[in-house]
């Protein structure tokens, strides 16, 4: 019996073997490498040697402060009032070469709020750029998980059917997702183009020319949006083959039952497809977060993080540190903060969705 | 008998020759994809290895895009070729990281080189360019005379006043979509090569070129903040977009959307095929002078090479006016040299592009010569680019600042 369980064993290890040296090799060697160089000052090039700077990297990035900002008074000690509200000081009067507070230098303002009476709230960060990318990524996320996720079951419940030609429906719908990113994106840079791209054109002619056209990528307040539209469209089609596999294993006798009992369709959907899509639904859920906090491809070719910082996202602030800016220690540091967040949102989904017995 | 003589003494002498083999020197070129340009290469190439008999070049093209990486993936690999090919801004860098060495070439032959081409590091010459590109404003004699506007000269061009009054005349007209074409959708490094020197012009600069230690007072003084004020309104008031189409870029000013372009010789003849009363107009001078980019590509030599005096003297072969002058026939390049120029129908004197060389003599800036230069050029453009689409100046241009400084700070001086 042992000689058996041995050499099954070892068989076992040959047939997993090419996978875990591939994983071990391109996938937890370098992430070992980034947490230590996270901890260091490492350059992609550079004659200096590499130092050990302890947390100073992610100090850098994290780094935030509050500040009381109390408005400008005149002589008379009144408040300066500008078009009937009071004016603040610039804060970079206050952060810059400020001998009261040395720790505020190279601070910039994220943002404010009022406090209550004239003084203002402001947060500043020290890289406030890091913090946009992170607000951005999350925005990206919290819209794009359950969005595509619903859509994608939509579309899956749509092409479930036993009708002609249903697969020409399917192939169209999972189209995009063969199609390279970087070609979609290149696509959709046409179609968001600000003066003669396809969707101007389109409004335009659907409103009578009442919708003038929109600078879509160009706009602070459109580009997220419409990376994110485009994102969902472009990978919607996968996630509806996931659902279509799970749709397809729940057993037909059970709909038969349903049909006999005079069940309407929706009470069939709530209380036979849905519970028979659960573990379907925690998969596409974790798998949609992954992918939708690893957006890389469609900023590199759309907008490059841009316009003022509005569609900078970790992973893309990850490269052109590390790659672009020659900066490997501050790219690690950014790429191991991504790791624990997503690890801990991954964490958490599973929780919320354990069985409860 | 004879006959086998002979072919004996054949057999010894080629033996003989291939005893004196010839070093073989590797060369790495970005020019992968552009047939001309590497019919232009080849030739040097053969005719160098037909010219002498103890060297032999041998030529490994890369496309332009994925150039940089390989040399710095080549570079960490313990791998790079005897002869490289570096952009001039990179150069610094690439010295101070250590692959490349001075370059050891008789300085009497480029002692009339345009000086945009000569890449000096540390006081030392590490590269040396066959040409450089410039930038001018592209307009038409029509559009002057129809707006009454003074032809400027690179020795009288006008003033921010006068700029300011054409792109007015320009857009009152209201015949073009834009008045002025700044080809912002050309991201990456026209940024600073094509921007940064208004701002010198201004008086600022992306670093302090006297210690190369910090960027603060040229980057967010009082020049750089009249600059950033200046750049704001540019886009602020329907003189120029801060978002265009690249389609734009290309075929804007051939299709008449732009009164004026600012764009390099190399754009210059499809400018001129469109409309043959093109004029290639000098910087404005904002207060320092008119200031356009210097410095294209160069050849110099790797540090680990074995035979830098070969190297050398294969990049002193290629300094030639008849490959200088091919070149430009070829790619449209200026002519590093003045006699070369005189061999090119474009820019001998009279030619339709002589103006830029020219305006690369008398107003090219080299860009900060640095090895932090990598990272400036990005945190600008980065700053440009914000403040066309409205940011607040002053605190874009310290946060740039303290970026650079950072940087600097985090290279222990880049060894300035």
């Amino acid at each position: 019996m042992a000689s058996r369980f041995t050499v099954s064993n070892r068989t076992g290890w040959l047939m997993a073997g090419p996978a875990v040296l591939l994983i071990a090799g391109f996938v937890i060697l370098p992430f070992l490498l980034a947490v230590g160089l996270s901890f260091t000052n490492q350059r992609l090039v550079s004659p200096n040697p590499t130092e050990f700077v302890g947390l100073a990297n992610y100090n850098q990035l994290l780094d935030l402060a509050l500040l009381t900002v109390e408005p400008l008074k005149d002589d008379a000690g009144q408040t300066v009032l500008k078009d009937g509200v009071p004016e603040y000081p610039p804060i970079r009067s206050l952060t810059r070469n400020n001998p009261d507070r040395p720790d505020l230098n190279g601070m910039r303002e994220w943002f404010s709020f009022s406090s209550g009476g004239d003084a203002r709230l402001v947060v500043l960060a020290r890289d406030v750029v890091f913090m946009k990318a992170i607000v951005n990524t999350f925005t990206f996320v919290i819209v794009v998980a359950p969005v595509q996720a619903g859509l994608a079951l939509c579309l899956a419940l749509l092409i479930n059917q036993r009708l002609k030609g249903i697969n020409i429906f399917r192939a169209i719908y999972f189209m995009p997702v063969v199609v390279s990113i970087v070609v979609v994106s290149l696509l959709w840079r046409l179609i968001y183009d600000g003066q003669s791209g396809l969707l101007n054109n389109l409004l335009g002619t659907l409103s009578f020319g009442m919708i003038p056209p929109i600078d879509w990528l160009g706009n602070p307040s459109t580009a997220l949006g419409s990376i994110i539209a485009m994102s969902i469209w472009q990978a919607v089609g996968f996630h509806m083959v996931i659902w279509l596999s799970g749709l397809q294993t729940i057993s037909p006798t059970l709909y038969e039952a349903a049909a006999i009992e005079g069940a309407s369709k929706w009470q069939v959907f709530r209380y036979i497809t849905w519970p028979g899509l659960r573990n379907t639904a925690v998969l596409i859920l974790i798998v949609i977060t992954m992918q939708a906090f690893g957006l890389f491809a469609q900023i590199d070719v759309m907008t490059n993080g841009g316009p003022l910082d509005s569609t900078h996202t970790i992973v893309f602030q990850a490269i052109e540190r590390g790659y672009g800016k020659q900066d490997i220690s501050g790219g690690s540091t950014i790429s191991v903060i991504l790791f624990v967040i997503v690890l801990s949102i991954s964490l958490i989904q599973r929780w919320l969705t354990r069985e409860k017995s | 008998m004879n006959a086998f003589k002979l072919a004996a003494s054949v057999a010894v002498m080629a033996w003989a020759s291939a005893a004196h083999s010839a070093e073989t020197l590797t060369m790495w070129y970005h020019g992968a994809g552009n047939e001309v340009e590497s019919k232009i290469i080849n030739q040097i190439i053969t005719d160098f290895n037909g010219s002498q008999s103890d060297w032999k070049v041998e030529l490994q093209s890369f496309p332009q895009a994925a150039y940089n990486d390989s040399v710095v993936a080549g570079a960490l690999a313990g791998n790079l070729p005897d002869i490289l090919d570096v952009d001039g801004p990179n150069m610094p860098n690439w010295a101070w990281a250590g692959y490349m060495q001075p370059l050891k070439i008789d300085e009497t032959k480029i002692a009339n080189f345009l000086p945009g081409t000569k890449g000096v590091w540390n006081g030392q010459l590490y590269s040396i360019g066959l040409w450089d590109a410039a930038v001018a404003l592209v307009t038409r004699k029509s559009t002057l005379e129809e707006l009454k506007l003074r032809t400027p000269t690179v020795d009288a061009p006008w003033t921010k006043d006068e700029f300011m009054a054409a792109l007015d005349a320009a857009k009152a007209s209201g015949k073009w979509e834009y008045a002025l074409d700044l080809g912002t959708a050309w991201t990456g490094e026209w940024y600073p090569y094509a921007f940064s020197p208004f701002l010198q012009s201004f008086g600022g600069d992306i670093v302090d070129r006297s210690t190369y230690k910090t960027a603060e007072g040229a980057l967010n003084g009082d020049a750089a903040l009249a600059f950033g004020e200046w750049w704001q309104g540019l886009f602020k008031n329907g003189y120029a977009q801060a978002t265009q189409d690249p389609a734009d870029r290309d075929g804007g000013f051939a299709a008449g959307k732009y009164a004026f372009s600012w764009n390099g010789n190399w754009a210059a003849l499809g400018a001129l095929s469109a409309f043959e009363d093109t004029v290639f107009l000098p910087a404005p001078d904002f207060g320092n002078g008119p200031k356009i980019g210097a410095a294209s590509w160069q050849f110099g030599v790797s540090a680990n090479s074995k035979h830098p005096e070969g190297a050398a003297a294969f990049i002193e072969f290629a300094l030639q006016d008849k490959y200088l002058a091919d070149f430009s026939n070829g790619i449209g390049l200026i002519p590093a040299t003045p006699t070369a120029a005189a061999m090119v129908d474009n820019y001998k004197e009279g030619g339709p592009l002589a103006v830029f060389a020219d305006y690369s003599n008398k107003s090219g800036l080299v860009r900060p010569v640095t090895p932090g230069y990598l990272v400036q050029a990005k945190v600008f453009e980065k700053a440009a680019a914000d403040i066309a689409n409205g940011a607040d100046v002053a605190a874009t241009l310290d946060a740039a600042v303290d970026e650079i400084n950072a940087d600097i700070e985090k290279n222990n001086g880049y060894g300035h």
